[in-house]
């Protein structure tokens, strides 16, 4: 396949021009990531398109049915972000370690059990402890139990070479049947009889939602958790040297940084985020702990992340746009009668398309940044098409 | 298919100007009384898939019925699960299809999130399956429906008594909880009261959805000896395949799965859930009050057993028969005493009969003399 490029006309520029280019510059590092993935959605929306005609229906209607679904009314945009808000950080689970070339996709297990770390640490609280107390105590307990799930994953990986993939995943499924044994067991409410849970939280213990919105804090809390991930990779020393040691882990070793910590320290960082998560499902949605906190939210933030290329900030509008596909979903069932697999293709497409989109960086040179700069400082500009 | 909604900036902006609850939804679709009472719009939330030869698909069905009643419309939402989704499913099928009657099913919908629709929306009419509302605590726009299917299990453990040779029968069951438990000991109940010398191994797969595990499940009872099995899964679809490809025999539970083992299928207590969502529709439809605590059993039209397969002898044919005229006269006990419990104390005394209305049967934590497990 060829690539047209427009090769702009460099020379000679005006004064005015000339001006310009260190922002052109800037812009041409940025557009690459953000053209790239618009055109690669572009491009799955187009391939799904296909796959609705196949099933003699007309993708313009179901276009139009996700975006009433999904932003069309200020209901349908509070709809999304309610389910986006815990893709937010299970999504930093697999994104942090990703920084550090770790593939990580066990974050369901971490969920489940902050979840029930968070509504156990609250149970003998109940009603005597003020909730400015109990709702950080809560916070914490579910960021422990979460940051210790995923951690493991990382000192089994650094310290015995396990492969972190799967004993991540199978930590989840351990999880889930701890999350069973305590809510079936030890941590039961004898009154929840055919749905075993724990006890019921106080409703001041309960996190509510965002003022003048019916989202719950889920949102904030998850928005927050991308930007102090995101600083924290990008603007740190701690940061920087988890990106050298995904970039090529001898090279950190030869450096001197503590490659080991590194990789215990993000992942248990990144199960604490999930861990979080499981947190607010208990404190904000379910209002105690049981077999729903393990509804998927952990698989999807793989997604998230991946469509994200890892970037924490990125999360957000992907989240966003995941939190909008499903909320359309039903919307789509209802109207067109088709199946709920319907928005799983979609997403599957959008998520093969979008990595097979990985291919397309640095091959098209209008983005690279070199092209912009003023002749002189020009160093080797590559020529040939991709 | 259901004409698109016309969506407008307009009509975008008036109804954001004007503060209402349902946003970007032209002004004929908003379910005022009158509006209701022309053309109902119903919604029905399922947990999994509606053609899951079990739980779904039975209130499917039912939603099924309604659908072909005159000025109604439903609206369906299959794989939905017990958090927020459902809430946001519940209030878009109000908000942008103008839904006034919602069931969601699954039973993990009711608290807290149809509660927290019902505040919400006080002029809808939310049905949940599963009986736990309570008159003074749950709001009166909010109410339970659900069916004695004990007596049906009974009648599964009848075939299953006579199809059996090695004596053994096998149940595979999702989670050792009250409503799980009485289908057990029902199920070998009705097995003893062919051969009383019978047994009933049981396997709990912890999670109402986990086709490997309840794959294994099959395989083991079989492996063990057990000729016939049944189960309380959410999808008896795997448990019924695998028991009839190894040649045991099945009693199904949920739907009518015999399409999918016609030769070994003997019977199976399903649900009837048209009748019940018939007469809450009738009743929206004469704006008379919706029942809030609804509940039935076979004589009631609630449960109704799969015709009998070509495995059921002339023999267990006529006892069946007999049971089901008892229990459909409205006469007929599955727990009456003295029943011992598989740890050798009382399950029920001497003299003590519990109706299947009876509530001390829906706190069941035993296991009755004769099955093969523990529930812990």
């Amino acid at each position: 396949m060829t690539i047209e490029v427009n090769t702009p006309t460099l020379s000679p520029l005006s004064t005015d021009a000339r001006s310009l280019r260190p922002l052109l510059e800037w812009l041409a590092r940025r557009a690459e990531p953000v053209v790239i993935s618009l055109g690669a959605i572009l491009a799955g929306l187009a391939l799904f398109s296909l796959f609705i005609l196949v099933v003699g229906k007309s993708p313009a209607d179901l276009f139009r049915l996700m975006y009433t679904g999904g932003f069309g009314s200020w209901f349908s945009i509070q709809n999304s972000l309610s389910r986006a808000a815990p893709l937010l950080l299970t999504a930093l689970c697999v994104a942090l370690p990703a920084r550090l070339g770790l593939v990580v996709i066990g974050g369901e297990g971490a969920v489940v059990l902050g979840g029930v770390a968070a509504a156990a640490i609250a149970l003998p609280l109940t009603a005597s402890v003020s909730p400015i107390v109990v709702i950080p105590l809560m916070a914490i307990a579910g960021m422990i139990a979460g940051g210790i799930w995923i951690g493991l994953a990382g000192v089994l990986r650094h310290y015995r070479g396990v492969n972190e993939t799967i004993a991540s995943l199978l930590l989840a499924y351990i999880a889930i049947a701890l999350m069973n044994h305590f809510i079936e067991g030890p941590l039961r409410d004898p009154a929840s009889l055919n749905k075993p849970s724990t006890a019921p939280l106080p409703a001041e213990y309960m996190l509510g939602n965002i003022p003048g919105m019916d989202v719950n804090w889920g949102l904030v809390i998850g928005i927050v958790a991308c930007i102090i991930a995101w600083v924290l990779i990008e603007a740190t020393s701690f940061g920087f040297a988890a990106r050298i040691a995904g970039g090529n882990v001898r090279a950190a070793q030869i450096q001197g940084l503590p490659v080991g910590r590194l990789i215990v320290g993000f992942t248990a960082l990144a199960g604490s985020f999930a861990g979080l998560a499981g947190m607010v499902e208990v404190a904000a949605v379910q209002g105690s702990a049981n077999a729903s906190l393990a509804a998927g939210y952990g698989y999807t933030g793989i997604l998230v992340a991946f469509l994200a290329r890892h970037n924490p900030l990125a999360i957000i509008p992907v989240a966003i746009l995941l939190g909008g596909i499903d909320a359309s979903g039903g919307l789509i069932q209802r109207r067109m009668g088709l199946p709920d697999a319907t928005v799983l293709v979609l997403q599957g497409t959008l998520f093969v398309v979008i990595l097979l989109c990985e291919t397309f960086y640095g091959r098209f040179k209008i983005f690279n940044p070199d092209l912009w700069k003023s002749p002189g400082l020009r160093s080797n500009l590559s020529e040939g098409t991709a | 298919m259901t004409k698109l909604l016309p969506m407008n900036r307009r009509s975008f902006l008036q109804t954001t100007a004007s503060g209402a609850a349902a946003l970007g939804l032209a002004p004929s679709l908003f379910s005022t009384p009158a509006a209701a009472q022309a053309a109902l719009t119903v919604g029905f939330i399922y947990v999994g898939p509606k053609d899951d030869y079990g739980y779904n698909q039975a209130h499917a069905e039912g939603a099924a019925v309604i659908k072909a009643m005159s000025g109604v419309t439903v609206v369906e939402e299959e794989n939905v699960p017990e958090t927020v989704d459902v809430q946001k499913t519940m209030e878009s099928m109000i908000n942008l299809d103008g839904a006034s009657l919602v069931f969601p099913t699954s039973f993990g919908y009711f608290d807290p999130h149809m509660l927290e629709m019902a505040k919400k929306y006080p002029d809808v009419q939310f049905r949940h399956c599963g009986g736990l509302w309570k008159e003074g605590v749950n709001p009166m726009n909010t109410g339970s429906y659900f069916g004695y299917i004990g007596q049906g299990q009974y009648l599964n453990g009848i075939t299953a008594g006579y199809a059996s040779k090695s004596k053994k029968i096998g149940f595979v069951a999702a989670k050792p909880i009250p409503q799980v438990l009485q289908n057990i000991n029902s199920f070998l109940l009705g097995a003893r009261s062919v051969d009383p010398a019978i047994t009933c191994q049981v396997i709990f797969t912890g999670e109402w959805s986990l086709a490997v595990k309840e794959a294994e499940a099959t395989n083991a009872l079989i492996d063990q000896g057990a000729d016939v099995i049944t189960c309380h899964v959410d999808s008896p679809k795997v448990v019924v395949e695998t028991a009839a490809g190894r040649g045991a025999f099945v009693c199904g539970y949920h739907a009518n799965q015999s399409p999918l083992a016609p030769e070994k299928y003997l019977t199976g207590a399903e649900w009837a859930w048209g009748n019940v969502y018939t007469k809450f529709v009738t009743e929206a439809q004469a704006s008379t009050p919706l029942g809030n605590f609804v509940r039935g059993g076979l004589k009631d039209g609630f449960v109704k057993m799969s015709p009998l397969g070509p495995g059921v002898s002339e023999e267990a044919r006529k006892k069946f028969d007999a049971t089901l005229a008892e229990m459909m006269a409205g006469s007929f006990s599955v727990f009456k005493g003295p029943i011992k419990d598989n740890k050798g104390g009382d399950a029920v005394t001497a003299g003590q009969t519990f109706a299947e209305d009876a509530i001390e049967l829906e706190s069941m934590a035993y296991l009755v003399e004769g099955v093969v497990g523990s529930t812990s």
